[in-house]
């Protein structure tokens, strides 16, 4: 059965999109723009047998997710700026305890409490390394309703796969933009479950790892008994300060994810192959970077355009791919500072011909912003 | 009747215990332990949820789940374990700093919800895990190596805080008296709703020596001096300002807990989404 389309939020399809994935529990605490994924979920998951709950604060959030997840019930939150500021600290814990969640982080103009209902692209840094301690992350840069919606679903599966926390990071301009879309039905998507343990439940460790892949991960209230600990741990979860366990258990946060870059990250190219100019943005950046560069077009000018869709780990092989080629690299977003140009130089070298267009103001970046570059 | 021991739900190989000698958390350890067994808890079905600082480290000894959180934030960890599995047993265990300092707004929010938890904090009136500074439980006037020449801020009633919350089960108790402490965490451990045992306790390293009891003992025999039941604390005439505090159960209701009132608004929403 395949259900008709009609108008739906970017919010709104990030909430249908976790349900859809299997997610049972939300915990969060209002923050615009993101509110209505909290006033979804308060409807619509204890119908589906799950359970919402406004929480204190957002740190009690984080916190409430990752003991919910631990149950074996697929988890999440939302929030925007200050909120996610405030989950930091917890949000390392469920990458220490390789603890699966997903986070939803729509992005707000700030500093601080800056233009609270206004666009940005500004948390690019802070998702990757806002918390202390050397870590990695999975974070997600949606453009559209439709991709709000799958890779909401692509963000609890890979969380499931690799035991770590993803993180969906729409603009506001993303978060509440309402577009034509028709929910799949279930099993159109992939939806990925937990890798529980099998063996017996005698002696089971749940940071047992071999290679790359992750250790099985049972639920609280099995069979299986376990620790989950925000301290370093050995294989059986326990505290364990000895230093070769610590540089394998460091390293293994890290190879988790980098070794898999290629089932993590997605990017969508248009029109790269014959491209002279290459435009990188994301979001709702990477819209008005095709409406430039189809303007562009029809002057005559050789313009492709290369959405990140995943924004950690950063795309710098594909960028570095699509670019061949081109004499100019473009670099669109909603930040000063010019957090994804910094991260293209990285991968291009310093003497890449790049332009950077930036908004700062809490308003989109215009075709016109990013047409004025091509010359 | 034998004797619970607890020994069952002890992680024999990690002893011995990492705290200080005197330190009132191994009897505390020791009571919740042997609670547990006679409550005939399965240890699948408990999870141990600690915060960080010295008790916070009760989780290593302890062959039940468990999970070791973030310091001031384990109520809310454990919110979510019962929130999402209401089958399960949750224990929580903090210190003054970690339960009522730094995670006072959780405690807080914890009561009110009136979740189905057990949290048991050990109020050795100062931060030991880092060195002994000044907690919102340390009294006024109190050295700590931060309030060398005495606390100048107050500490605070964490049952009284707990009480007016919305706690279903709020008690005192000292650890010169282990099997009370039992007996109570027993207590706590059966009532549905939030419940919460403070547990005085002495900290031998930091807060006695600096407070005039220097050995472990002076510090026993403080607390039991200082610590009376409710009636005769409210025949001394200078209580308060003679630093004494209420031992034994202290609040005892049954206001529907969390988990029972959000299946009654589940049922709710079930209708309405029929009736449509
Ligand atoms: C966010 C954060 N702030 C500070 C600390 C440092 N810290 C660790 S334990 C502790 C206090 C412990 O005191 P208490 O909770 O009373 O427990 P005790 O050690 O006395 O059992 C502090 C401040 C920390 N781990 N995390």
């Amino acid at each position: 059965m395949t259900s008709t389309s009609r108008l739906i939020q970017g919010n709104e399809a990030i909430a249908l999109g976790a349900f859809y994935a299997g997610a049972r529990f939300y915990a969060g605490y209002p923050i615009t723009p993101s509110t209505e994924i909290a006033e979804i979920c308060s409807r619509e998951l204890p119908k589906l047998g799950g359970t919402f709950m406004q929480m204190e604060d957002e740190l009690a959030s984080m916190g409430a997710i990752i003991g919910a997840s631990l149950t074996g019930v697929k988890s999440f939150t939302a929030t925007s700026g200050p909120g996610f500021s405030l989950m930091q600290e917890n949000l390392g814990m469920a990458t220490m305890g390789e603890v699966p969640l997903v986070v939803i982080d729509i992005q707000r103009s700030g500093p601080s409490t800056g233009l609270a209902t206004k666009p940005s692209q500004s948390d690019f840094m802070q998702l990757r390394w806002g918390r202390h301690g050397d870590q990695t992350v999975i974070a997600i840069c949606p453009s559209s309703v439709r991709e709000c919606f799958e890779m909401t679903v692509k963000a609890f599966n890979l969380s499931e796969q690799f035991r770590t926390p993803v993180i969906v990071a729409p603009d506001e301009i993303v978060g509440h933009m309402r577009e034509n879309y028709a929910v799949p039905a279930p099993g159109e998507l992939p939806v990925c479950d937990r890798i529980k343990p099998s063996g017996p439940a005698d002696g089971y460790k749940p940071f047992n790892f071999e290679g790359d892949k992750v250790a099985p991960l049972a639920s609280y209230g099995s069979e299986y008994i376990f620790h989950i600990t925000s301290s370093m741990h050995g294989e059986d979860g326990f505290s364990n300060n000895d230093p070769q366990n610590a540089a394998r258990r460091v390293a293994q946060l890290h190879k988790k994810i980098e070794e898999h870059r290629g089932d993590i990250v997605m990017t969508k190219s248009y029109d790269v192959e014959d491209c002279d100019i290459l435009v990188v943005a994301t979001g709702a950046v990477a819209r008005t970077a095709r409406a430039a560069a189809a303007e562009a077009r029809k002057k005559g000018l050789k313009v492709g355009v290369l959405q990140l869709i995943t924004i950690w780990p950063f795309p710098d092989v594909e960028i570095i791919k699509a670019v061949e080629g081109a004499r100019k690299v473009v670099v669109a977003e909603m930040n000063y500072s010019g957090q994804l140009a910094g991260e293209v130089v990285k991968a291009l070298g310093p003497q890449v011909n790049l332009k950077k267009v930036n908004s700062f103001n809490g308003q989109i970046i215009t075709p016109a912003d990013i047409l004025k570059e091509f010359d | 009747m034998s004797h619970a021991t607890g020994l069952e739900y002890l992680r024999k190989e990690a002893l011995p215990l990492m705290w200080c000698s005197g330190c009132g958390n191994g009897i505390t350890l020791g009571a919740m332990l042997r609670a547990f067994e006679e409550l005939r808890y399965k240890k699948n079905e408990v999870v141990v949820v600690s915060g960080i600082g010295c008790w916070g480290k009760a989780d290593d000894y302890i062959m039940t789940n468990a999970l070791h959180t973030t310091h001031g934030r384990a109520l809310t960890y454990a919110t979510g374990v019962k929130a999402a599995n209401p089958e399960l047993h949750v224990v929580v265990l903090m210190g003054d700093g970690d339960g009522a300092t730094i995670g006072g707004n959780h405690l807080i929010h914890a009561a009110r919800r009136n979740m189905d938890l057990t949290a048991i904090i050990v109020n050795n009136f100062n931060y030991g895990m880092t060195g002994g500074q000044f907690s919102a439980t340390t009294p006024a006037a109190s050295i700590t190596s931060t309030s060398i020449a005495g606390n100048p801020e107050r500490g605070f009633d964490i049952c009284g805080l707990a009480e007016a919350a919305g706690a279903n089960y709020v008690a005192r108790e000292t650890v010169a008296n282990g099997a009370m402490l039992k007996k109570r965490i027993v207590e706590a451990l059966g009532k549905k709703g939030f419940s919460l045992v403070e547990v005085i306790s002495p900290c031998t390293t930091l807060f006695g020596p600096r407070n005039k009891m220097k050995q472990p003992i002076d510090m026993i025999r403080w607390m039991k001096e200082k610590g009376v039941p409710r009636a005769k604390y409210e025949q001394l005439a200078n209580a308060e300002a003679d630093g004494y505090f209420v031992t034994g159960k202290l609040v005892d209701k049954d206001y529907p807990d969390f988990c029972a009132s959000y299946e009654s608004m589940r049922s709710r929403i079930n209708v309405r989404a029929g009736g449509k």
